[in-house]
């Protein structure tokens, strides 16, 4: 049954795609094709609505997602200190579906053909493309940490930097502690996914702490050998608000854990936690990073900026967390969002076989909440620089909020149901 | 699809030798906006962001520069707004006030 809907879709794509090529070079000519997008996290769904929305219908679009509904990292924070809840981050796929006419499959691409231009489902079958979009996001690197590199570890010490079982499970934890109990968060070298995500957990945890368990502590081991975004903002907040239940500890990466004692060692020393959150250092997400396609540092996928196809392998485009950033470029689902735009206007163009827009810009902004209600952001805009091929940051532009406010508390919400929107609604 | 190929190969050669100006950059540009303020400048209702979509040109240009030159006083929108060009400020305008 799946299986001939799938056959039955797949003729009707190829059909599409025949139809674009009677169209020929002059003005007029429309895109056509099928394009698999896999992964429906900030840049896969962004790019499967783009995709469908400024050809007019005219490129099928396969979705292929794991899970079975989106669920946001962005204000994950929140529900971890119990002010928000998992419904509040959750959305579903369905307008994109029945408004957007994306065909979503709830699989996983378990290989990527590049030469073949097709994709092997977990479900069973196969699925060929014309150009495909990798948006997975990142996996971790446990063997980096080996006392976390088991199920049952992973079971008991919460990352929670994907967004899902592991968020409830790191909110039951620190539920479940004593007053006078120690959080402590570890922060892998950077580059790492939403540089200033990790600092906003230990503030919105603090403020849980003050209000709930005025006893306890927040301390951050971050690898680094400093605060690694908004630094001035964030240890400000910290003076003011949490003098007495943060504490920050630069350049202290965890080599391996004890997991029965919740122990994170160190090189020189170990540090014992009631609730121990280690965020492992981790890469482009495994389809990815095993396609075969050029990845830097054996870690991030290099891309061109025109179109963010893979450098190495044509048809397979790549966005969001995991690709190797241009200067001074986060890992946000702001990002992945635009990254999504700019693929989407690339790819059309492309399969109606006009040039990319040469001069792609994209922008980026991070919200923060230094407790639940005041926020404070970050902001940056980069434009194509034919010279060195790279979107590079413009100089004088971006920046980061005057100070903390209940202002843009509301804004960070705001962008969170818009950006959600722009994505699935 | 070898076809389709062919006519894309020819295309793209044809193309690349103008150096023109994509035709949606205007769409393009006004994109990079709409993770706050909504697809095309609708925001979600209720949700404290401003919509752009159908505001007439000069009222937005207008708001724009005033965020830029520091007139307005502004959480974002002054360090947005210098991050692009006053032609695809100009550009982005022309998009939103052609929405409905
Ligand atoms: C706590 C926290 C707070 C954050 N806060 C912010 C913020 O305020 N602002 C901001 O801009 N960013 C924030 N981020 C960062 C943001 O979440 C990421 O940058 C963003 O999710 C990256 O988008 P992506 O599309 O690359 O990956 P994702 O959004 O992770 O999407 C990847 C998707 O691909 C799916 N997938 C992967 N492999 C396969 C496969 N083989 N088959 C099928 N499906 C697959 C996954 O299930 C997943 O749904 C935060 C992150 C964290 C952890
Ligand atoms: C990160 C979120 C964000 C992004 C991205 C963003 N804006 Fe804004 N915009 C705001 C906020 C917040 C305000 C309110 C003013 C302020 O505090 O900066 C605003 C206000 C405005 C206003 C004034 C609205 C009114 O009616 O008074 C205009 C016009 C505007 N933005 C245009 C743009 C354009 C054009 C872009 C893209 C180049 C853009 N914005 C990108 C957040 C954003």
């Amino acid at each position: 049954m799946m299986l001939m809907k799938r056959r039955d879709f797949l003729k009707a794509a190829a059909a599409a795609g025949a139809m674009a090529s009677l169209y020929g070079c002059a003005g007029g000519n429309k895109a056509g094709g099928h394009v698999v997008v896999v992964g429906g996290g900030f840049g896969g769904a962004t790019v499967a609505k783009y995709l469908r929305m400024w050809s007019e219908g005219s490129v099928q679009v396969t979705l292929i997602e794991r899970n079975p509904a989106f669920v946001s990292c962005p204000i994950s924070n929140l529900v971890i200190a119990g002010t928000k809840s998992m419904e509040d981050i959750t959305v579903s796929y369905d307008n994109l579906k029945s408004k957007w006419g994306v065909r979503v499959l709830q699989d996983d691409v378990l290989a990527v053909d590049t030469a073949k231009r097709s994709v092997k489902l977990a479900k069973g079958g196969e699925m060929s493309y014309d150009r495909i979009v990798l948006s997975p996001g990142i996996d971790f690197m446990f063997d980096q940490i080996p006392g976390l590199n088991n199920a049952a570890a992973q079971e008991k010490i919460m990352h929670a930097w994907k967004a899902g079982p592991q968020t409830v499970t790191l909110r039951k934890q620190l539920e479940a502690m004593k007053d006078g109990g120690t959080f402590a968060i570890a922060i892998p070298k950077a580059p790492y996914r939403c540089p200033p995500g990790p600092y906003e957990r230990a503030c919105v945890v603090a403020d849980y702490f003050k209000k709930n368990k005025p006893k306890s502590k927040v301390v951050i081991l971050d690898a680094n050998e400093d605060v690694q975004s908004k630094k001035g903002l964030f240890v400000k907040a910290w003076n003011d608000l949490y003098k007495d239940t943060i504490e920050y500890r630069p350049n202290s990466e965890v080599k391996d854990i004890e997991v029965a004692s919740n122990t994170a060692i160190l090189e020189f020393d170990k540090f014992k936690a009631d609730v121990l959150n280690v965020i492992p250092p981790h890469r482009a997400g495994n389809i990815a990073a095993q396609s075969g396609i050029k990845l830097i540092n054996n870690r991030w996928v290099d891309v061109d900026w025109l179109t963010m196809e893979s450098t190495s392998t044509p048809g397979v485009h790549v966005i969001g967390d995991a690709i190797f950033p241009a200067p001074t470029m986060p890992k946000s689902g702001h990002m992945a969002n635009q990254h999504g735009k700019l693929t989407a206007a690339a790819i059309i163009n492309l399969l109606a076989g006009q040039a990319p827009n040469p001069t792609p810009v994209v922008m980026n902004t991070c919200y923060s909440f230094v407790d639940a209600k005041n926020a404070i952001h970050v902001a940056s805009i980069h434009q194509y620089d034919a010279a060195t091929k790279l979107v590079q940051p413009v100089k004088g532009a971006g920046g980061v909020s005057a100070a903390r406010n209940e202002l843009e508390g509301k804004a960070a919400m705001g962008w969170a149901k818009n950006i959600w929107a722009d994505m699935l609604a | 699809m070898k076809r389709l190929t062919a006519i894309a190969a020819v295309c793209l050669l044809a193309s690349a030798g103008a150096h023109a100006a994509d035709p949606n950059l205007g769409r393009n540009l006004a994109a990079t906006c709409a993770n706050c303020h909504g697809t095309n400048g609708k925001a979600v209702p209720g949700g404290g962001m401003d919509s752009l979509a159908g505001e007439s040109k000069a009222k937005l240009l207008q708001k724009l520069a005033d965020f830029k030159s520091g007139d307005k006083p502004a959480s974002i929108m002054h360090q947005i707004t210098k991050g692009y060009t006053d032609e695809q400020l100009s550009l982005i305008a022309d998009y939103y006030a052609a929405q409905k």
